[in-house]
């Protein structure tokens, strides 16, 4: 650990520090928890609202809400395509939402504000746990894909289009989760520590530009771990036409 | 941790991120640089290109994530403090 001298109230750096419950034999990390429930709570209250009275010309929540659909529709189809996507549309909006709306809370939310025993509240996001978690949730809804949908035809894509192909692909198989988690980890807690560094240095304005910047680049990565799932799927699949 | 480990981890992070930033740095340049050729090419296809862009900006931009991942466990979580 290097902690930073805690000079000022707002910009303590606390990384490894966690509030640790004990579950049976598990320690697990009860700030990302708190703060997943929360993120959890609030899609499910909007998405509550939002289908509460529909109408056939949506306005407010629901339009917010149609607008979304509509969004993650469009990108599902491109990357799985027309036949498959219907089936894997809910398990990517779900990554989708729950990931954009983790990053985006934890820079907008002041967890500050809520004081824990030890470690403290953010992103959910930026525990290589949950994204881990996430990875191989995604791991595994491809080799369910694939298999479901072509049986053990589905080991043929380890051999097309050749078999020297074979062990470059089975390393795929764990590169993929690998990648997958340390990118979405890796961008949140450096947004983090840019901004908990800055702040540190010079409290006022100077994170402003690094908060919009890590604002930005927090909806790229949603953006980017819901296509990159959905492409994993729609590869898994992909039919090859003879 | 001994102040050579600690000496060694701290170099050892600067040069990960630092070495790791050069290969996407160039990479996002001769990106941009394709992106802008074809926004000039093509005005109209503006949005499209910019939208590729920044996702594959995006892509190479995790390769020095990578390395910032391995410099912030040198600094935070040290598997050789003992």
């Amino acid at each position: 650990m290097l902690p930073l001298p805690p000079a000022l109230p707002l910009a303590e750096l606390e990384v490894g520090q966690h509030l640790y419950w004990q579950l049976g034999n598990l320690k697990i990390h009860g700030q990302v928890f708190l703060s997943s429930w929360v993120v959890i709570g609030a899609l499910l209250a909007v998405v509550w609202i939002g289908t509460r009275k529909m109408d056939r010309d949506p306005r407010g929540v629901q339009n917010l809400l149609e607008f979304l659909w509509d969004y993650i529709r469009d990108l599902a189809r491109e990357q799985i395509g027309e036949k498959a996507y219907r089936d894997w549309l809910p398990f990517i909006g779900t990554l989708f939402l729950f990931i954009f709306v983790s990053n985006w809370g934890g820079a907008l939310i002041p967890w500050k504000l809520i004081h824990l025993p030890s470690g403290e509240l953010g992103a959910p996001t930026a525990d290589i746990n949950t994204t881990i978690a996430l990875a191989l949730l995604v791991s595994l809804a491809y080799f369910y894909a694939g298999l479901s949908r072509k049986g053990f035809r589905y080991f043929e894509y380890y051999v097309e289009p050749t078999p020297i192909m074979l062990p470059f692909k089975i390393v795929e198989d764990f590169t993929k989760p690998l990648s997958l988690s340390f990118r979405l980890f890796g961008n949140i807690l450096a947004d983090e520590l840019v901004v908990a560094v800055l702040a540190f240095l010079v409290p006022l304005i100077v994170p402003l530009p690094a908060m919009f910047l890590g604002l930005f680049t927090s909806a790229i990565q949603a953006l980017i771990f819901a296509t990159l799932a959905a492409y994993y799927i729609g590869e898994a699949v992909h039919e090859e036409h003879h | 941790m001994d102040s050579i480990t600690s000496a060694a981890s701290v170099v050892a992070a600067g040069l990960a991120v630092g070495l790791g930033a050069i290969g996407p740095g160039i990479g996002q340049g001769s990106a941009a640089q394709g992106a802008v050729e074809g926004i000039a090419r093509q005005p109209e296809a503006e949005g499209k290109i910019r939208g590729t862009l920044l996702l594959s900006l995006a892509f190479m931009e995790a390769l020095t994530i990578y390395g910032l991942v391995v410099a912030l466990v040198l600094l935070f979580a040290n598997p050789f403090a003992g």
